[in-house]
């Protein structure tokens, strides 16, 4: 059923199933995002959105099927660490951030670079490291709370400091899991500049319910129901396909 | 961000300074007031205070170590007794080794608990154990190594939380009844004892009780300045981390059962010389030691210093500790009464512990109203006056 050469692609799902007793999470998942694409990907709680990102990023071992990173690397035989360190940064549903650790150390602890212990006890930050988190902080417009606990910040704030600590990993391909849940909309539409923006440089796929913001996306869809694909294509297109509005848009 | 260097951060640190300078003093002045002032003066320290006090100074350390993987990483161990009473029947065996043939029976060969089970000859695991080197070297790997072992399959499994305490518990609970048995060849459950000296010096002498007190307060300056030294380092921001919030840690790229297994291991190795420096103290070493309610007493020092702070463990285990000395020979019906109590008001009101002073105004502030709340419910209703 493929029809795509996984060598040009950044992230090749092919014929991904994954199962918890007996309920298919994903089902013949086959999905494959090119190299500095946005990627948007929908559907209805339970279509599997969130396994899919498990998947790719080592927390879950799929059933069957490949999962193929950067046209080469074999995704299933690695864990969380391994595959964050390749290239591959994931957004939380839930903000996640460090509470207890100032924004500036959240960033500092996402630094690209050795994550080995024995060099973190002896690890001092260098100027170009320490420029990098100041050009996050301003990108992220938390310049002004950089010496604020984590824990301290709005709801908006915490989704964009856990983008920025995307940004300070330099990862090649962003998994970003809702990221304007709970936003209000002036924060969403600064949200999709700031993810149109990134993608420039780099592959994102971005999971999302609200359709407003991936219409402002203005990228190709993925509609996912029941563990695989149902629709693939520009929103337009599969807003308007009638086996979308039938499990989805209609309800 | 500080930029300061190390030792500068801890002199502008008042509670940290505070606490190690009031140490160091300790470790001179105490042993000079004992041993130089005449024992009629009333400056004069007994030999039995030094002592006492520096069996107290040992749970500090102790304390310690359980405060950088607890306080830190997150890592509940109600089994850190098991690393400290292993630390200490290394220095035990050393010292039964030193008794040569001035024990009860005599034998030079044999420690009397051997002869009196009628073995012919020392079992392999007591050989070098002459040599006190080779002690030192087991009280730091006999913790440490059990640590690492027992870190590397229980982190690799991703055994969090409670289940994580609970293995431990189990842990320190199965070393209980190993010891226990006599065969094992660590003396059973009278354990070890009638130590006579260590390096030819007499353990009953002021000098020794003073030097073993002046090593103790110095041994947990150096364990505080370790663990601050991790703390304060990136690897001290990555355990916090992972006691905050495992799994961005683990996203961001860092393997996390390496980082607990580090500080475990670290921590058993602080708990294990905590032992070997408390076992010449007290003069006794049996297998009461790994009972798991001595693991969950560490924890309470801990709690009501202060988790998470270096300083407050220290402070903890010294005064609950005083006091358990106190109350239990002053109304010693009611002492694990109390101890429960002070679990339960810390929990309440001291979530920082002694050394937390802000924390407190905040958590008595809370229980108020919660009282208040309790009390008036109607007041705190949606439309009271909720004073």
């Amino acid at each position: 059923m493929s029809t795509q050469n996984h060598h040009d692609t950044i992230l090749y799902l092919d014929g991904v199933s994954v199962s918890f007793d007996g309920f298919k999470a994903l089902n013949e998942l086959s999905l494959y995002v090119q190299e500095g694409e946005l990627r948007a990907i929908i559907g209805p709680n339970g279509a599997g959105k969130t396994t899919m990102m498990d998947v790719i990023t080592g927390k879950t071992r799929p059933d069957s099927g490949d999962v193929i990173f950067n046209g080469g690397v074999d995704l299933t035989q690695l864990d969380e660490a391994a595959i964050a360190n390749l290239g591959i940064g994931r957004k939380f549903q839930k903000p996640t951030v460090f509470e207890h650790h100032t924004v500036f150390d959240n960033l500092e602890l996402a630094l690209k670079g050795n994550r080995r212990p024995q060099d973190s006890l002896f690890f001092r930050l260098k100027d170009e490291q320490h420029d990098r988190i100041n050009e996050v902080l301003s990108t992220t417009a938390l310049s002004d709370a950089r010496h604020m606990d984590a824990g301290a910040l709005s709801h908006g704030q915490k989704q964009w400091l856990e983008i920025g600590m995307l940004l300070m990993q330099d990862p090649d391909l962003l998994l970003v899991d809702e990221p304007v849940a709970g936003m209000t909309d002036a924060e969403t539409e600064a949200t999709a500049v700031l993810l149109k923006e990134i993608a420039k440089t780099r592959s994102v796929v971005v999971v999302e319910h609200d359709m407003e913001f991936v219409k402002s996306l203005d990228c190709r869809v993925n509609v996912l129901h029941e563990g695989s694909v149902l629709a693939e294509g520009s929103l337009e297109t599969v807003q308007a396909n009638e086996q979308v509005i039938e499990v989805y848009l209609g309800r | 961000m500080t930029h300061q260097p190390y030792l500068m951060r801890i002199l502008h640190d008042r509670m940290a300074s505070t606490v190690l300078g009031i140490l160091i003093i300790a470790a001179f002045l105490v042993p000079a007031l004992n041993m130089l002032v005449s024992p009629d003066s009333a400056l004069h320290v007994p030999s039995y205070v030094v002592t006492l006090l520096g069996k107290y100074l040992t749970y500090a350390l102790l304390a310690l170590s359980v405060d950088l993987v607890w306080g830190y990483c997150g890592i509940l161990s109600l089994g850190h007794g098991a690393f400290f009473a292993l630390g200490g029947y290394a220095m035990g065996m050393h010292m039964m080794r030193e008794i040569g043939d001035r024990g009860v029976y005599g034998n030079a060969d044999l420690p009397d608990f051997m002869v009196f089970l009628n073995w012919q000859e020392l079992p392999w695991y007591w050989y070098g154990f002459d040599s006190f080197g080779f002690a030192v070297l087991m009280v730091v790997l006999a913790p440490g190594l059990l640590a690492f072992v027992f870190g590397w399959f229980a982190f690799r499994s991703r055994v969090t939380g409670v289940y994580l305490s609970i293995i431990t518990q189990a842990m320190t609970y199965a070393l209980l009844l190993a010891f226990f048995r006599n065969d094992m060849g660590f003396g059973g459950n009278n354990g070890l004892t009638d130590f006579k000296d260590v390096l030819g010096f007499d353990l009953r002498s002021d000098g020794m009780r003073a030097t073993l007190f002046f090593l103790s307060a110095i041994a947990v300056v150096i364990g505080y300045l370790i663990c601050r030294f991790i703390v304060d380092s990136r690897l001290g921001r990555v355990i916090i981390a992972i006691r905050d919030a495992e799994s961005r840690a683990r996203f961001l790229g860092y393997r996390v059962e390496y980082y607990k297994l580090f500080v475990f291991t670290v921590s058993a190795v602080l708990a294990g010389v905590a032992g070997a420096l408390y076992v010449p103290q007290v003069g006794i070493i049996n297998p009461s030691e790994f009972s798991p309610a001595n693991s969950i007493e560490i924890v309470i020092w801990v709690a009501l210093g202060g988790r998470g702070t270096l300083v407050g463990p220290i402070i903890g285990a010294l005064a609950v500790n005083y006091a358990k000395s106190y109350f239990t020979g002053a109304l010693p019906e009611v002492w694990l009464f109390m101890l429960g109590g002070l679990f339960i008001f810390s929990t309440l009101f001291l979530p920082k512990g002694i050394v937390g002073t802000e924390a407190i105004k905040v958590a008595f502030e809370t229980q108020r109203l919660r009282l208040a709340k309790f009390l008036r419910p109607y007041d705190y209703a949606p439309g009271g006056d909720g004073r």
